[in-house]
C-alpha cells in the first residue's frame, strides 16, 4: 500500500517550507509573499525504550534553542498516528516548557491506552502555544480519490467539529488540473459560509496549500483547527496548523523525496548544526530521508523488525506481521494474494482470535532467505505456549509463476529439520499446500521429510483449492478420507 | 482486492477492465492481436542485453505457438538502450527474429497495424513513455505491468486514456491471457502451469482478478470446474466491483457472474495490518471486502460464503449454462507438446551436456565467493595477505604462514629495479608516446623472457637439475665451464663478496630461519664459494637466490608432492612471480612519465650508427667490416 500516514511534525514541516515555494495551478488573490517562512518551530522528542528520559529533554533544549526563550507558552503532544489526542487527554496546551517538560517526562516510554489499543508513547511534539480567537479557527481536508481530489471546508474548527463529512462544503479538483477552479468558484464552493472579507485570504491559502499538496504528492491531508488572523487590511494572514494529520504516496519517492528531505532538514527547523556532532554520514537529499511510523500500538518486535530489515535489503518480498503471539493458528505462505486468501479462510473457520501471524514471502528469495524467515517464524510459534489442543502450522501459496517450488522448499525444509522434536512436543499439525514450476519435487521432498523426522503433515497440491486446506484443518470433520493426498 | 469470474457463452465485455481484448476476425485472431512491448529501463547504464522483458516475449511466443498460431503476437520490440536491430527468440524449436526498435516512432511507423502495447517500464518511467504512447493515435490499448507508480501519476495517465479512448490494463498487471489466441507479459506463469490449466484452447469463462498471483489459481480452478478459461485479466485498484454491479443493474451484464473479494479478515481483526497489496486510496467503508461481497449478491452476482466454496459454486453456475444450452463445451483437442528451457531442464536435473570450460580455483555463482573454496570473507578474516591469496589460486591450497611471506617478499623485492633496464625502459617509451596504462604495462611486460627478467626460471632449473644428479659443486662449476655456459643466478655487475647485496642476505636468512629445509640453498651457497673464489663478483645474485629458495619451498614445505613440484617449476610459476612483482613497478613508471607530463621520446640520431648496404660493393653483410664506437 502506497499512502503511509506521517507524523504530525513531518507534515507541518513540508506545509511550512513548501507553501512558499510550490508552483501554484492558477494565480491565487494575493501577491506571493516577499519571504519564505521561517524555520518551522518543532520540536520533535524521542524516546528509546531504556532511556534517560529527563537526560533526552535536557538535550532537546539544545538541538531546539525555541524552547527556552523567556516567556514562551508551547503546546506538547504525542506524535505517533493517535486520533483525537484531545479526547484521551493526550494534549497539553499553553505550558511553560518546565510544565511542558514534566508533563512528557511523565508519559515518555509508558503504555497508554488510545480507545481500544495500547502502546507506549515514544514520539512527542512540542511546539509554540497560538492564542487566538474562536472564530479564526477553520477546518480543512484534502484527500484523493480516482475521479480527482476533495477539499472540504468548514467555517468552524476543533475538536468539537463533528460530521464534517456531512456538513463540509466540498470542492472537487479534477485530475486535469488544466481544469483548476477560478479564485470565485474556490470562494463559491468552499466559503459560502465564511463572510467575504475573509475570502482572498483564505482563497490564497488553499490555493497554495493544495499546490504543496500535488507537488509533494500527499494523499491526505486534514487541519483542524486550522488558524487564519487577517490582518488589518485582510491582504494576508498568519495562517497556523494546529493540528494535522497527513500521509504521502510513498511510491512518488523518487519524485518527490528531496522536496520531502529538504523541508525537514536541520536549516529548516532551525536545528543549529554543531559540526563535531554530525556523525560524517552522506545522506541522498538534503535533509534526512521520510519516515512511515507504524500506526499507534503497533512497535516492530524484534522478529518484525528483523523480517523487515531482510525484506529492505533485498529484491524479495518478506513480510511478518504479529497478531496474536499466543495464537494456535500459524502461517508460512508465498505470495501476496494468497496470504490473504489464507487469513481469511482462517478467520472464516472462527479462528480470527486464534491468528497468530499475517505474512507472505515472494519475489524469488533465495534458499537462504526463505530458511531465516521460516526460521523465524517456527521460533515464534515454538516459543508460544503449549496448547492442548495442539497447534497448527500452514505452509501454504499458490501456484508459483516462476519460482522453482523446489528450491524454496529447501529453506523451509532446513527451517523444520532444526525444529522437529519441537514441532512434535508442541503437537504442530503441519498442513502443505503449494503448485507451479517443479512443485512435485518440493512436495515429495517435504513429504519425505516429514515422515523422516515424525511430523503431523498433510501434502496437497494444484488438485487442492489455494486455501481449501484451512477448513480441513480446522473444522473438525471436513477431512475425510475421499480427500486424497499428494503422492509423490 | 477481489477476484471474479464471469462465465459467458463467446463475449466478455463492459466488465471493469477487461474491453477491447474482443473483436473476433474470421480466423479466430482479434484485432488486437498485434502486441507490442515498450520498455525505458530507468538505469542508465549498462544495457542488459537480456532484460526481463526479452524473457517475457518469449514467453508470448512460446503461448502463441502452443495456441497454434501461424505468426507471432508479438510485432517488435521497443528498446529504449537499443544496441541490436534484432533480437533473436525462439518459434516452438526453432529461431525467429523480432525487430527490436529505440524509439517508438520508429517502431510504430514500421507497424501501422500494432494497436497494443505492453508497456514494461519501471515505475519511474512508465508515466512517462506511456504518455507519449498515447500520443499515437493508431495505439488502443497499453498494458502497464510496473509496480509502485504514484497514484497522481496513474490517475492522470487513466484520465488521458479515458480521454482519448485508449484503454489502460494496470498498472500493476501481471497482464491478461486469451486461451488459444495470445497472452499478455508473464500471465499463467510457465508453460507448464498454462498446459495444466488448459489455457493452449478456449473456454467460455471470462475472469478479472485483482491480484496476479491469484489469476494462476483462477486458471487452476476454472480448468477444473468448468470447460476452462476464455480469456482473463489481471488489475489492481479500488472499487471496481460497484461499477460491475452497477452494470448488471442497468442490463449491460446479462451474463451469470461468480465473484468473491479477498480481504473479508480485515474487519476481524483487532489489530490495523497492512496487507500484502491494496489500492493505496483506501480509507472509505466501500473498500473493505464483506461490505463488496454483500453488494454483489445483493446485486444478484454468485458470491460464496468463503473463498474455498467458490470452485463448487462456479462449478454449478456453469453446470447450468451448459444445461440450458448456452454454453456448449467444444471437444478436447490434443495436449499440445511443449519445448522445455535448456536451462530449465537443467535445473530440474533432466539433462546434461560436458561443459566446454572447467575451472577449479574461483568460483563467483554462490551468496560468496570463493578462492579455492574458501569464502571471501575468510580470506580477510584470517588476514592472510596477498601471499595466502596467491597460494590459494595458483595452488589451490592453504600454504604454511611463512610461504605465503616468502611469496610476498620475492613480490616486493623484484617489484622494481630501476628505470633503465630493458622492460622499464619500453614501459616509459610506450608512456610517452600517449598510450593508455595498460598498453605500456603490457610493452614493460613482453620484453621478460630468458634473457630479461628470465634468470630465475634458469636458475632453478639449471641448481635444480645438478642437485638431483648429485653433482659436487665443484663437478657442477666445471661442467659448466667446460659447456662454455654462464650459471645462471650466479654473478652481479657490482656488488660482491665484500659488498654483499642486502636483497640476497635478507632472503637467505629469512629462508634459513623459516623454511624446514634449506637443502638447494645450501647447495647454491657451496656453488657460489666455489665461483667467488675464482672471481670476488661471481655470488649468488637475488634471481638465483629467489629461485633455489623457491625450489626448496616447493619441495620441503610439506604442501607438494614431488611430482606437483617439478609440474609447478615446469609450468613456469617462477617466471608468474617475477611477472607479478615487476607489474608493480612497470605501472609506477607509468605513473610517473604521466605525471611528469613527459613527451613523445625520440632517440637522437648520434646514438644511432647508421649503415646502409651500398648498391656495388657487395652484398649485404658482406659490406666490410663495422665499426662500432661505444662511447
Amino acid at each position: 500500500m502506497s499512502a503511509k500516514a506521517i507524523c504530525e511534525a513531518d507534515g507541518k514541516a513540508i506545509l511550512n517550507y513548501h507553501l512558499t515555494r510550490a508552483p501554484v495551478i492558477k494565480p491565487t488573490p494575493l501577491p506571493q509573499q516577499a519571504t519564505h517562512n521561517p524555520p518551522a518551530k518543532l520540536a520533535t522528542i524521542h524516546f528509546e525504550e531504556h532511556d534517560d528520559v529527563m537526560g533526552v529533554l535536557d538535550a532537546a533544549e539544545a538541538t531546539y534553542p525555541f524552547l527556552l526563550v523567556k516567556g514562551s507558552k508551547f503546546v506538547a503532544k504525542p506524535d505517533q498516528l493517535i486520533k483525537r489526542r484531545g479526547k484521551s487527554g493526550l494534549l497539553k496546551l499553553n505550558a511553560t516548557w518546565e510544565e511542558a517538560k514534566e508533563w512528557i517526562a511523565a508519559r515518555a516510554n509508558k503504555v497508554q491506552k488510545v480507545e481500544h489499543v495500547e502502546g507506549a508513547l515514544r514520539n512527542f511534539l512540542v511546539e509554540p502555544f497560538v492564542p487566538h480567537a474562536q472564530e479564526t479557527e477553520y477546518y480543512i481536508n484534502i484527500n484523493s480519490v480516482r475521479e480527482g481530489d476533495w477539499i472540504l471546508f468548514y467555517h468552524e474548527g476543533g475538536v468539537d467539529v463533528g460530521d464534517v463529512d456531512a456538513k463540509a462544503e466540498k470542492l472537487l479538483i479534477p485530475v486535469d488540473l488544466s481544469a483548476y477552479p477560478s479564485n470565485d468558484e474556490i470562494a463559491k464552493g468552499l466559503l459560502s459560509k465564511v463572510p467575504k472579507g475573509m475570502h482572498n485570504v483564505l482563497v490564497d491559502f488553499i490555493s497554495r496549500l493544495y499546490a504543496v499538496y500535488v507537488d509533494s504528492q500527499f494523499t491526505y491531508l486534514e487541519i483542524n483547527p486550522l488558524v487564519a488572523i487577517p490582518n488589518a487590511e485582510k491582504t494576508s494572514a498568519e495562517v497556523h496548523f494546529l493540528d494535522l494529520a497527513a500521509k504521502l504516496d510513498q511510491t512518488a519517492e523518487f519524485e518527490c523525496g528531496s522536496k520531502w528531505a529538504i523541508a525537514r532538514a536541520p536549516a529548516a527547523l532551525g536545528i543549529p548544526v554543531i559540526p563535531s556532532k554530525t556523525d560524517g554520514k552522506v545522506q541522498i537529499d538534503v535533509g534526512p530521508p521520510m519516515e512511515f511510523p507504524a500506526p499507534f500500538g503497533r512497535e516492530l518486535s524484534k522478529e518484525e523488525a528483523y523480517i523487515a530489515e531482510m525484506d529492505a535489503k533485498t529484491g524479495a518480498s518478506l513480510k511478518l506481521t504479529i497478531l496474536n503471539s499466543k495464537g494456535r493458528v500459524w502461517t508460512l505462505v508465498a505470495g501476496g494474494g494468497a496470504s490473504v486468501v489464507y487469513s481469511d479462510a482462517i478467520a472464516s473457520a472462527g479462528f480470527a482470535s486464534e491468528l497468530a501471524n499475517y505474512g507472505e514471502y515472494s519475489g524469488a528469495p533465495t534458499e537462504n532467505q526463505t530458511f531465516n524467515y521460516a526460521r523465524t517464524v517456527f521460533d515464534l510459534m515454538l516459543r508460544a505456549p503449549m496448547h492442548p489442543d495442539g497447534k497448527v502450522l500452514f505452509i501454504g501459496g499458490g501456484i508459483a509463476n516462476f519460482t522453482n517450488v523446489a528450491s524454496t522448499f529447501k529453506g523451509v525444509i532446513r527451517a523444520l529439520r532444526e525444529v522437529a522434536p519441537l514441532l512434535v512436543e508442541h503437537n504442530v499439525q503441519i498442513w502443505v499446500r503449494r503448485a507451479g514450476p517443479n512443485y512435485q519435487e518440493g512436495l515429495k521432498n517435504i513429504k519425505a521429510v516429514s515422515v523422516e523426522l515424525g511430523l503431523n503433515m498433510h501434502v496437497f497440491g494444484p488438485e487442492m483449492h489455494v486455501s481449501g486446506i484451512v477448513p480441513l484443518a480446522l473444522i473438525p470433520g471436513k477431512m475425510n478420507s475421499n480427500i486424497r493426498e499428494f503422492e509423490g | 482486492m477481489a477476484a471474479s469470474s464471469l462465465p459467458n457463452g463467446g463475449m466478455t465485455n463492459g466488465v471493469g477492465a477487461t474491453p477491447s481484448i474482443n473483436g473476433h476476425t474470421e480466423n479466430g485472431l482479434t484485432a488486437n492481436d498485434n502486441i507490442q512491448r515498450f520498455a525505458a529501463p530507468s538505469r542508465p547504464l549498462t544495457p542488459q542485453p537480456q532484460h526481463t522483458l526479452f524473457h517475457a516475449v518469449q514467453g508470448m511466443l512460446d503461448f502463441d505457438f502452443i495456441c497454434k498460431r501461424k505468426t507471432p503476437s508479438v510485432a517488435g520490440i521497443i528498446y529504449t538502450f537499443g544496441g541490436q536491430f534484432v533480437s533473436k527468440m525462439y518459434w516452438g524449436t526453432t529461431e525467429t527474429l523480432l525487430n527490436v526498435y529505440e524509439t517508438s516512432e520508429k517502431a510504430i511507423a514500421k507497424h501501422p497495424d500494432v494497436d497494443t502495447v505492453v508497456n514494461f517500464a519501471s515505475s519511474r518511467s512508465v508515466y512517462q513513455s506511456t504518455m507519449e504512447l498515447m500520443e499515437f493515435p493508431q495505439i488502443k490499448c497499453i498494458a502497464i505491468i510496473a509496480e509502485g507508480v504514484p497514484e497522481r501519476r496513474a490517475r492522470e495517465i487513466a484520465f488521458v486514456a479515458r480521454k482519448k479512448g485508449v484503454t489502460i490494463i494496470g498498472p500493476a498487471t501481471v497482464g491478461g491471457i486469451k486461451p488459444g489466441a495470445f497472452k499478455i507479459g508473464n500471465t499463467g506463469g510457465m508453460m507448464d502451469n498454462i498446459v495444466a490449466s488448459k489455457l493452449y484452447r478456449r473456454g467460455s469463462v471470462g475472469y478479472v482478478s485483482k491480484s496476479g498471483g491469484m489469476s494462476n489459481e483462477l486458471n487452476n480452478i476454472i480448468a477444473n470446474t468448468t470447460d476452462g478459461v476464455y480469456e482473463g485479466v489481471a488489475i489492481v485498484g479500488g472499487i471496481e466491483e460497484y461499477r460491475v454491479i452497477e452494470a448488471v443493474k442497468n442490463g449491460t451484464i446479462t451474463k451469470p457472474i461468480v465473484a468473491w473479494a479477498i480481504g473479508t479478515v480485515a474487519s476481524m481483526l483487532k489489530t490495523e495490518v497492512q496487507f500484502g497489496h491494496a489500492g493505496s486510496f483506501a480509507n472509505s467503508q466501500l473498500e473493505t471486502a464483506a461490505m463488496k461481497n454483500e453488494k454483489m449478491r445483493e446485486a444478484g452476482i454468485h458470491v460464496p460464503q468463503t473463498f474455498e466454496e467458490l470452485p463448487q459454486l462456479l462449478k454449478q453456475v456453469y453446470d447450468n449454462e451448459v444445461r440450458k444450452g448456452s454454453v456448449k463445451p467444444a471437444p478436447e483437442p490434443a495436449v499440445p507438446k511443449i519445448p522445455m528451457d535448456y536451462s530449465w531442464a537443467q535445473e530440474l536435473g533432466l539433462i546434461r551436456k560436458p561443459a566446454a570450460f572447467i575451472s577449479t580455483i574461483s568460483d563467483d555463482r554462490g551468496q560468496e565467493l570463493l578462492y579455492a573454496g574458501i569464502p571471501i570473507t575468510d580470506v580477510f578474516q584470517e588476514n592472510i595477505g596477498i601471499g595466502g591469496v596467491m597460494s590459494l589460486l595458483w595452488f589451490r591450497r592453504r600454504l604454511p604462514n611463512y610461504a605465503g611471506k616468502f611469496l610476498e617478499m620475492v613480490l616486493m623485492l623484484t617489484a622494481d629495479h630501476g628505470p633503465a633496464v630493458s622492460g622499464a625502459m619500453n614501459t616509459i617509451i610506450t608512456t610517452r608516446a600517449g598510450k593508455d596504462l595498460i598498453s605500456s604495462l603490457v610493452a614493460g611486460l613482453l620484453t621478460i623472457g630468458s634473457r630479461f627478467g628470465g634468470a630465475l626460471d634458469g636458475a632453478a632449473e639449471e641448481f635444480t637439475r645438478a642437485f638431483d644428479k648429485g653433482l659436487s659443486p665443484r663437478d657442477f662449476v666445471d661442467i659448466m665451464r667446460k659447456e662454455n655456459k654462464l650459471i645462471p643466478g650466479i654473478g652481479h655487475r657490482v656488488k660482491s663478496r665484500n659488498n654483499p647485496d642486502m636483497r640476497v642476505t635478507l632472503v637467505k636468512e629469512y629462508c634459513k630461519k623459516t623454511f624446514p629445509s634449506t637443502k638447494l640453498l645450501d647447495y647454491a651457497l657451496a656453488v657460489e664459494s666455489v665461483t667467488t673464489s675464482k672471481k670476488d663478483n661471481l655470488i649468488l645474485n637475488v634471481d638465483g637466490c629467489v629461485a633455489v629458495c623457491f625450489v626448496d619451498l616447493l619441495r620441503n614445505s610439506g604442501a607438494f608432492s614431488s611430482e606437483e613440484a617439478e609440474q609447478y617449476l615446469d609450468m613456469g610459476v617462477l617466471n608468474g612471480l617475477f611477472v607479478l612483482g615487476r607489474s608493480i613497478g612497470l605501472i609506477a613508471h607509468h605513473l610517473d612519465q604521466k605525471r611528469l607530463r613527459t613527451n613523445l621520446y625520440r632517440h637522437p640520431w648520434d646514438d644511432i650508427t647508421y649503415m646502409l648496404p651500398e648498391l656495388g660493393k657487395g652484398a649485404p653483410g658482406n659490406e666490410g667490416r663495422v665499426e662500432v664506437d661505444v662511447k
